[in-house]
């Protein structure tokens, strides 16, 4: 059965249909990306995969559960995290609470707890700081735990995101244009990131992504999109010399215009 | 002026080393405790001891020094010369109120970041409670205001305060959960509109709520209200010990004054506590991410709806504790305590203080406090004495006696609000003490998770 899988899935903004029909599927383990020109719904999509936007017509099925329907915190809380396209990071929060955040789901911690500051609490606040002090040194952060996420330069900044989404333990992650602005070297070190996330943790990743390279060089499998719909899917070789994703980047031979 | 820098970081530095810290807070206490005591009329006697706090909050002293003194001069020496001049409780008593109010409302606003302008009715919730149930206005209800005959019993014993002390907690803590239901699902503006309207609610209910049924008095307000007992003993007690360093035999009222503060100095310091350890829990911090950014911190697993919630509760009963306490304190109630401009009063202390530090909004609430109650007060009294003597301002030859008595800086609390919160925006938009986040030491251990 595959971990999470979409079936007819649109969702529409007044007259305009940003997402149509998509029947979607990705497998426990894999590396996925979504590519698609600008405002092909890639974004779109992702939100109402995490709860952000209701889909008017489909289905969609995570690990055996049915997402529509359900806010955003439960599908989170159900294993799906996320970074953003435009980094939405809590700014004036240092590194650690960042990342801290993450765990929100994860921490047993009740009201009365947290008054008393018994030693259950205790304990598991040092063992969630000494887990987020692991995961910063995991994505490649050292020596900020203590600065404010604002003050950070960007591609630190990117690397606190992809911490705080794992502090949530998922099953999938969910990454919206992750290299966007990263210069060559950067984009490099990401792409092993997010290699070693999949091998070491066995997280499942689906990107969204618009640098070829990066797309190419990362993706098992890849599902283009075009004007809210689905128009490929297949190996990166295949999508490579796939007419209609050409035409899509490229726009269509020139015969119809003179027509 | 380069030089007067460097040497004004020199003196600051010396200040702030060795055993200088001890001596300077010690002195600036002693001078206070000296002038206080020699001229207890004297407002700037008053302010020059009250400040002797804020030093020893400033100075680099071990945190024990810092505890004990701060005990020594809150439990001890404030209530003496408290009771010397009645004003000063009152001022230090109603200092505490505010600074209970202030963090409260730096829950929901500061930490949580959801703009609450009708804060004020909370707190008037748990005046009202204890105002209904502690007096004999429950026998009142068939009459209307005025007309009810003298000799009607009281519901409860005084004493039930306390047990009323922790129900308005929860009645508080409830009635912010009803509000925040509808109201939650706005942001930013819509919700201090809608927060700001409920505020009047509740204020135009107990001004109304006299017909059909007699429940809140109207806008005459509720009156007697009974306080807890006091056995002749503790007046006994209070004399006995203290009487010589006071100088003159100290009356129940008074040390019921001295009950009172200490009472609310007692909240407050539950209260930073709570506040505090949410702060620095789970909550606090998904507290924090919602102020920062909703759609991230709901794509964290934040459920959005229960945390707002608990914002709303938790800063609401902290006023419902102190609405009882104001309503015992006092012994009457009435709407007007309950304005609108209250809220703003609040809010003021908090943007002043600080928004979400907590030593920050207890620094506010006394400054808007001791601003208010001693310092506009101060000078409309010092107008009318020169308006009563032959006094002539000197080069444009005004006689004092011609100033118009519109003149009243007492009067002038909602101007002083505008220019603190315009300066503040202007110089200093993070508060006189600024929030700050908490650092932590972080052990870095092996690579690998």
């Amino acid at each position: 059965m595959a971990l999470l899988e979409t079936i007819g899935v649109t969702k529409r903004f007044g007259g305009l249909t940003a997402v149509m029909k998509m029947d979607f599927k990705i497998e426990q383990g894999e590396i996925l990306s979504i590519i698609g020109p600008n405002g092909a719904g890639k974004t779109t999509f992702f939100n109402t995969l995490t709860g952000i936007y209701r889909p008017e017509e489909g289905k969609i099925i995570f690990n055996g559960h049915p997402l529509i329907g359900l806010r955003p915190d439960q599908i989170a809380a159900l294993g799906i995290s996320r970074t953003f396209q435009n980094i939405r990071l809590f700014g004036n929060m240092t590194v650690i609470e960042n990342i801290l955040v993450g765990m929100h789901t994860r921490l047993k911690q009740n009201p009365l707890q947290v008054l008393l500051r018994n030693k259950a609490f205790m304990e598991e606040e040092q063992e969630a700081e000494a887990r987020a002090a692991q995961l910063m040194q995991y994505v490649g952060l050292t020596n900020v735990g203590n600065e404010l996420a604002r003050n950070l330069p960007y591609g630190a900044q990117r690397r606190v995101e992809i911490a705080r989404a794992l502090a949530a333990n998922p099953t999938l992650l969910l990454l919206d244009e992750p290299t966007a602005g990263m210069n060559p070297q950067e984009t490099a070190e990401a792409i092993k990131l997010f290699r070693r996330i999949r091998d070491e943790k066995g997280i499942t990743i689906l990107l969204i992504e618009h640098d070829m390279r990066v797309v190419m060089s990362i993706s098992e499998r890849i599902t283009v999109m075009d004007y809210g719909e689905k128009i490929a899917e297949g190996l990166p070789e295949q999508i490579r010399s796939n007419q209609r994703v050409i035409e899509a980047y490229l726009g269509r031979e020139t015969v119809s215009e003179k027509g | 002026m380069k030089t007067l820098g460097t040497f004004s970081q020199e003196m600051l530095r010396r200040i702030q080393s060795g055993y200088m810290p001890y001596l300077v807070s010690i002195l600036h206490a002693l001078v206070g405790i000296y002038l206080v005591y020699t001229s207890p009329r004297s407002n700037i006697a008053f302010l020059i001891f009250i400040s002797s706090l804020l030093t020893l909050y400033t100075v680099k002293t071990s945190a024990a020094y810092k505890v004990t003194a701060g005990v020594l001069l809150a439990v001890v020496v404030m209530p003496i010369l408290g009771v010397r001049n009645i004003f000063y409780l009152e001022i230090l008593f109603q200092i505490c109120v505010f600074a209970a109010l202030a963090l409260g409302l730096n829950i929901v606003v500061g930490f949580a970041g959801l703009l609450d302008l009708g804060y004020v009715a909370f707190y008037a919730v748990g005046a009202y409670l204890w105002a209904f149930f502690g007096s004999q206005q429950y026998y009142v209800i068939p009459y209307a205001p005025g007309t009810q005959p003298a000799d009607l019993p009281f519901l409860l014993p005084g004493d039930m305060f306390y047990l009323f002390l922790m129900l308005a907690v929860i009645i508080a803590a409830v009635t912010g959960i009803l509000l925040g239901l509808p109201v939650l699902r706005l942001r930013g503006d819509y919700l201090a509109i809608v927060t700001l309207g409920f505020g009047e609610v509740i204020r135009v209910l107990a001004n109304n709520l006299d017909k059909p049924w007699n429940i809140t008095n109207g806008p005459q307000g509720i009156t007697p209200i009974q306080r807890p007992t006091l056995p002749p003993a503790v007046v006994d007690l209070f004399n006995n010990t203290l009487g010589p360093v006071i100088g003159h035999p100290v009356k129940a009222s008074d040390v019921y004054n001295v009950l009172f503060y200490l009472m609310a100095l007692l909240i407050i310091l539950v209260i930073i506590l709570v506040a505090r350890r949410l702060d620095d829990s789970k909550i606090g911090r998904a507290w924090t991410a919602i102020r920062e950014d909703e759609t991230a911190a709901i794509a964290m697993g934040i459920p959005l709806v229960r945390m707002k919630l608990a914002a709303f509760a938790a800063g609401a009963s902290f006023a419902g504790a102190m609405g009882v306490m104001f309503a015992a304190s006092r012994t009457f109630v009435s709407p007007e305590s309950f304005s609108f401009m209250q809220s703003i009063g609040v809010l003021t202390m908090v943007i002043l203080g600080g928004i979400g530090s907590i030593p920050g909004v207890i620094l506010g609430a006394a400054v808007v406090v001791l601003l208010n109650l001693q310092v506009l007060q101060g000078l409309s009294l010092y107008l009318s004495q020169l308006r009563q003597s032959d006094a002539v301002i000197p080069i444009i030859n005004f006689a004092w006696k011609n100033l118009s008595t519109q003149l009243d800086p007492a009067k002038y609390q909602r101007l002083l609000f505008g220019i603190i919160l315009i300066l503040m925006m202007i110089f200093r938009p993070a508060g006189l003490i600024p929030a700050a986040r908490r650092q932590r030491e972080l052990a870095v251990e092996e690579s690998g998770d």
